[in-house]
């Protein structure tokens, strides 16, 4: 379709996005002041809580409204463009979506608001504060608020949506930062489990990815100062002049200065190098990602949905929207290193998830998670680094892809956490006489559980299978220069790392779903059941794990269960096993826009691809593939 | 005092010369014109300071906080002449074009120069000391410090300060250095029978004056190899030295920059800071980090940019060296305060002043590049100093003031004494949060993330990328103690025991902040507080000087190139 959805006219596309990054902040100033008369609510915090659903909803109708008036026609034309000089040493009010950052923009957008309605619903329940029937005055109530979850919530949302869709790179870093206060917060005070392992987990984040961003602002401003200014698109006609060493193609109205001084082959190296590391920690990538897997088990379930759906997405779309365009010489030299340190990262990730699996390791479901989502980050990382148009797509398409899917992992595992208490995977299972057995006990949840599972390995017909397709089709025929037979072997690592997940992802479903088989060995039993990562105490529910395993069951959990754990009773033969509450309608709410997402994508990928593909071309000119 | 204002209004008319003058101008030029109007802002500082020395004689003791309105007033009006001084500048103590032996046609060499950089100097000295007479009213009345001195020699340190910059020949550049130091070390020690005070008077003292020694050593140095004292005449004298003074210049020049280098806690002149800081009354620690380091750097600046820069290849190389060891020392030292040690929370500020001096001194080595060119250019790169010391400034009396409240609650002042603070004071817990995030300079404290942009851009636009990677460096560990001194903020305050001041019953750091967040909280913890919590308010100056602050720091959040236009030639 050549016009947009929505005619919107000239200005309001502006406006709307200016709106759009503008509002959450201005949300959550307001959140922090007392709610006014009219607006009370049944209590401060579901006040303020209601404040901060109304807020992203806003946002994200504001997102939709805006996508639908984007031009599909020429998504490589930036649109919806604001350029407003703001300071002196280089910041502009610079702001405006194209193919590669629309779907990031609205994914972001819908992540936020599904996790405000979840956390409307949750909060008060499973949260420390004293707000429902505690002391009236919630300021000064002991412990985190809702309405500082609300604030940072908000203020965390306005630096993605920013970070999405400014084009000068001084704002961007500036976003790049906005996002590490607020969730350092969210992990330190809303975090699970409390005690000195969510304040470790947090310091950890914060300070390893203010190192990333410090190193990508070396990178920033070696490219501006070298350049001419902070604009992307300025800096990316004056790189592409650099490239093909002709006339600048698409130089943009700055024109003649900017063309005329691409930037060196050194400084562009540099400025990879800089930035790319950088870029790196927040992707993350191997081995620079050991930040990720305690952030994502302390942190809420909220915070490790918008941690894990969209934080890392920033990491990628600066290398997309940064350094491919404005410095495609120092891409090229770099390219082949990112490659293997990508699939060395997708093997890894998935050998540690298998590790966690491992029935008798006392995994965590959610660092189970957080692996998956350094191996599916490995796939990114890889079709960027072929440096041609199906890889670069195909990563793009694998960010939008593991946004809703790993998003609606986090949100299912969170649900798992609330209904049994544990996330610890040997808990869950069944090993030490209680285990979760969705299945049986809350079967659509399990249902989506395995709809998430398998989604994430990559089935064709759901979103996750096109990105590592086109990834993975990129590397067997990578751009000219980059010696193709270490991306054939980066392309088989990478498909071998497919089946891997395809094990581990399947493990989890069966052990989680369905249970362990019954024991053989006692003493792994006991073994197992001393290392458990510590949680709250279990659901007094006892289970029967389904299967004819179950005459020779209950004999052996009896003993290792008193001595370890006297918290998990052990459960008389043939004892009611209660069953766990299955989806509600607030999660029913939260995660069907996911679900939905994933199999449109999933069935219908033009709706991405046709988005991103023009948009790409732009920024690999050069390119014939 | 009609007669003195009738006789600034007349001569302040923008004549540049006294009557007196006009008579004698026709026949000799050997007699130096001195116009009021360049001067006027740290001379009405100082006078205010002697009127209020006076006024304390005629006031009865349950008056004595007029005085203080009285300081405020006089600073001011100190700042009222600045706008008209940032529009035309001006220039004083000049030497008439006959006693000056090499002008070529110049610009008349003068002693007090009003241009862009001291106007913009004085304006953050002037409003620091009016956030900082805002912050010493408490103290003044709960500490029984003597009023009437103590105004004098606050207003005194602030003439003094507010008259570095401008100056334009050693000698009264040390003058004014001294008129800034020397009330310091009688502030620092105005507490009477407080050994602790005595003795960081004591360590600032000496070590100031041994400064100030070599200083005036490098000068006698300077003049012997270039003639003059005039900081232009200095600078073309260093660029023709006779060849056998030319390893006596470059010493020369070394050993000028330590009088300044000690009042703005660059290492290795930084020993003094930790223990004269927490030894002094609060407001004085944070006047001192503010104001003495402005004072410092500026004549630093002045010295490098107006007096060397023909050797910019010995400073330039020297000062980035000392960037990088001072901002390294100080982020490294304050990684070590302990939450639990007394004074814990100003010693902590004190150790970030030494890193956020190595950050100031970052734009001054970038300028070296340029040094040798046209001085505008410098002084653009200098711009990214000035920014940073105006929010800098705002950002650090603000946190010294909430750090002052928490203070005359008693109990040692340590960091754990801030747990739960947005508990009692949402508003003071969220300023100091703010604060503290600027100096971090990281969002939502947009103008300290922001004016570490200029600063990070200067260094890299002039060939200084190994100085930007250590900084970069430095402000990841600087992040480590403001975020966990924000982060207590927020932690719930510790059920009270009664004893809980002492810092006896719980490990402060945020390692200790367990069970308070959960659920334990239900057995009626809320409603247990440490003894002196509740009620006590916020004094008003105090407050008033914690709005101001936070105004301006958001004011410049949301407009940052108020200050950040200083970075593109607005010094000039």
């Amino acid at each position: 379709m050549t016009a947009p959805v929505l005619p919107l006219g000239s200005t309001a596309p502006q406006t709307l996005l200016l709106c759009a990054v503008a509002l959450p902040l201005l949300g959550s100033l307001t959140a922090l002041l007392p709610a006014p008369p009219g607006l009370r609510g049944r209590s401060p915090g579901q006040a303020v809580l209601r404040h901060g659903v109304l807020v992203t909803g806003a946002v994200l109708a504001l997102a939709v409204v805006l996508a639908l008036g984007f031009d599909h026609g020429h998504p490589e034309r930036m649109q919806a463009r604001t350029d407003l000089p703001w300071s002196s040493i280089g910041i502009s009010f610079d702001f405006g979506v194209d193919g590669v950052s629309l779907p990031l923009f609205v994914l972001t957008a819908l992540l936020t608001f599904l996790c405000a309605v979840y956390g409307y619903f949750t909060l008060p329940r499973g949260s420390a504060s004293a707000e429902s029937g505690g002391a009236p005055e919630s300021g000064s109530a002991p412990g985190p608020t809702p309405r500082a979850f609300v604030a940072l919530l908000l203020l965390l949302e306005s630096g993605m949506l920013a970070a999405f869709s400014t084009l000068n790179l001084l704002l961007f870093f500036v976003a790049f930062e906005m996002v590490l206060i607020p969730m350092y917060f969210l992990i330190a005070f809303w975090g699970r489990p409390e005690g000195p392992a969510r304040w470790a987990a947090a310091w950890k984040f914060v300070l390893y990815t203010q190192l990333g961003s410090m190193l990508l602002l070396l990178g920033i401003l070696l490219l501006g100062s070298k350049g001419c200014g902070y604009d992307v698109l300025d800096l990316a006609g004056s790189g592409q002049a650099g490239a093909s060493g002709g006339t600048g193609h698409g130089a943009g109205a700055a024109g003649g200065g900017c063309a005329a001084r691409p930037l060196g082959h050194g400084v562009q190296l540099l400025a990879v190098l800089a930035a790319g590391a950088g870029l790196a920690v927040k992707t993350p990538m191997w081995p620079l990602h050991s930040w990720l897997p305690d952030a994502h088990t302390a942190a809420p379930t909220v915070g490790s949905v918008l941690l894990a759906g969209v934080l890392l997405k920033m990491g990628t779309y600066g290398f997309v929207r940064i350094l491919l365009p404005l410095a495609p010489h120092g891409m090229h030299v770099v390219a082949p290193y990112l490659a293997a340190l990508a699939a060395v990262g997708i093997v890894y990730g998935s050998l540690a998830c298998l590790a966690l699996a491992r029935r008798g390791a006392a995994g965590d479901l959610k660092r189970l998670v957080a692996y998956s989502s350094v191996g599916h980050m490995g796939f990114v990382l890889l079709g960027i680094s072929t440096l041609t148009r199906t890889g670069v797509n195909g990563a793009l398409f694998a960010n939008i892809a593991h946004g809703l899917v790993t998003g609606l992992l986090f949100f299912l595992v969170g649900a798992l956490k609330e209904r049994t208490g544990s996330t610890d995977l040997d808990t869950l299972a069944g090993s030490a006489g209680s285990g979760a057995a969705l299945y049986g006990r809350a079967p659509r949840l399990g249902g989506l559980l395995a709809f998430g599972a398998v989604a994430s390995l990559g089935l064709p017909g759901l979103a996750g299978f096109w990105g590592e397709m086109l990834a993975l089709l990129g590397a067997y025929h990578p751009a000219d220069g980059l010696g193709r037979p270490g991306y054939l072997v980066f392309m088989a690592v990478g498909g071998l790392g497919t089946l891997l997940t395809a094990g581990y992802l399947l493990v989890v479903v069966r052990r989680v779903c369905m249970g362990d088989p019954a024991e053989q060995h006692p003493a792994a039993e006991g073994e197992s059941a001393e290392r458990k990562s510590g949680s709250e105490p279990e659901s007094p529910e006892s289970t029967k794990p389904p299967g004819p395993a179950e005459p020779a069951e209950p004999a052996e959990p009896a003993e290792p269960a008193e001595p370890a754990q006297p918290r998990v009773p052990a459960p008389p033969f043939g004892a009611a096993k209660g069953a766990l509450p299955d989806v509600r309608g607030f999660e029913y709410a939260a995660w069907t826009p996911l679900v939905a997402l994933t199999l449109v994508a999933g069935l219908w990928p033009a709706l991405l691809l046709g988005l991103s593909s023009p948009a790409v071309q732009q920024l690999l000119p050069g390119v014939s593939r | 005092m009609t007669g003195l204002a009738g006789q600034l209004t007349e001569l302040a008319g923008g004549a540049p010369h006294a009557p007196a003058l006009s008579m004698a101008s026709a026949a000799s030029a050997t007699v130096q014109s001195i116009a009021l109007r360049p001067m006027a802002p740290p001379l009405i500082a100082a006078l205010a300071g002697l009127a209020v020395l006076v006024l304390d004689l005629f006031l009865p003791a349950h008056r004595k906080g007029l005085l203080a309105a009285a300081a405020g007033a006089g600073l001011l009006a100190a700042l009222l002449p600045l706008p008209s001084l940032a529009a035309q500048h001006g220039a004083t103590f000049c030497l008439p074009a006959s006693a000056q032996g090499h002008g070529h046609g110049r610009p008349p060499l003068c002693g007090y120069a009003a241009d862009g950089f001291t106007v913009a100097v004085q304006l953050l000295v002037l409003g620091a000391a009016f956030l900082t007479v805002l912050l010493s009213c408490t103290a003044v009345r709960t500490q029984r410090l003597p009023p009437g001195e103590y105004w004098f020699l606050l207003l005194s340190a602030t003439a003094g300060a507010a008259l570095v910059p401008a100056c334009r020949d050693l000698v009264s550049l040390v003058i004014a250095l001294e008129v800034a130091s020397l009330p310091a070390f009688a502030l620092v020690g105005l507490r009477r029978g407080s050994r602790r005070s005595a003795e960081a008077a004591l360590k600032f003292f000496l070590t100031s004056v041994t400064a100030t020694a070599v200083t005036l050593l490098g000068a006698g140095f300077l003049y012997a190899a270039t003639g003059t004292l005039e900081l232009h005449g200095i600078a073309h004298g260093l660029a023709h030295t006779d060849p056998r003074l030319h390893r006596l210049a470059t010493a020369a020049l070394v050993l000028t920059f330590a009088g300044f280098a000690v009042k703005a806690a660059v290492v290795p002149f930084h020993f003094w800071v930790p223990d004269s800081y927490v030894g002094a009354p609060v407001p004085v620690a944070g006047f001192l980090s503010v104001v003495g380091k402005t004072a410092g750097l500026s004549g630093l600046i002045l010295l490098a940019v107006y007096a060397f820069p023909t050797r910019s290849a010995v400073w330039g190389p020297l000062i980035a060296v000392l960037a990088a060891v001072t901002m390294t020392a100080g982020n490294t030292a304050a990684l070590r305060q302990r939450a639990r040690l007394p004074y814990g929370a100003v010693r902590l500020l004190s150790w970030s002043s030494v890193g956020q001096a190595g950050y100031l001194l970052v734009p001054l080595a970038a300028a070296a590049d340029d040094a040798g060119h046209a001085t505008g250019r410098a002084l653009a790169s200098v711009g990214a100093t000035v920014a940073y010391l105006l929010m800098y400034a705002a950002v650090n009396l603000g946190a010294f003031a909430v750090v002052a409240h928490v203070a005359s609650r008693g109990g040692g002042n340590r960091l754990t004494d801030y747990r739960g603070l947005y508990a009692e004071h949402p508003a003071a817990a969220l300023a100091l949060a703010f604060f503290l995030l600027c100096l971090a300079g990281l969002p939502p404290g947009f103008i300290g993330l922001f004016a570490k942009l200029a600063i990070f851009d200067t260094a890299v636009r002039h060939g200084l990328g190994w100085l930007a990677a250590v900084m970069a460096a430095n402000v990841v560990v600087a992040l480590y103690y403001y975020l966990r001194w924000t982060a207590l903020l927020f932690q719930p305050a510790p059920l009270a025991t009664g004893r809980l001041r002492t810092g006896t019953a719980h490990n402060g750091a945020p390692h200790g902040g367990t069970s308070h967040a959960g659920a334990g909280e239900d057995d009626g913890g809320a409603g247990e507080r440490p003894a002196e919590a509740p009620g006590v308010r916020i004094s008003r100056p105090l407050a008033a000087a914690i709005g101001l602050s936070a105004a301006a720091a958001v004011a410049l959040s949301l407009d940052p190139d108020l200050v950040l236009t200083y970075t593109t030639g607005g010094l000039r």
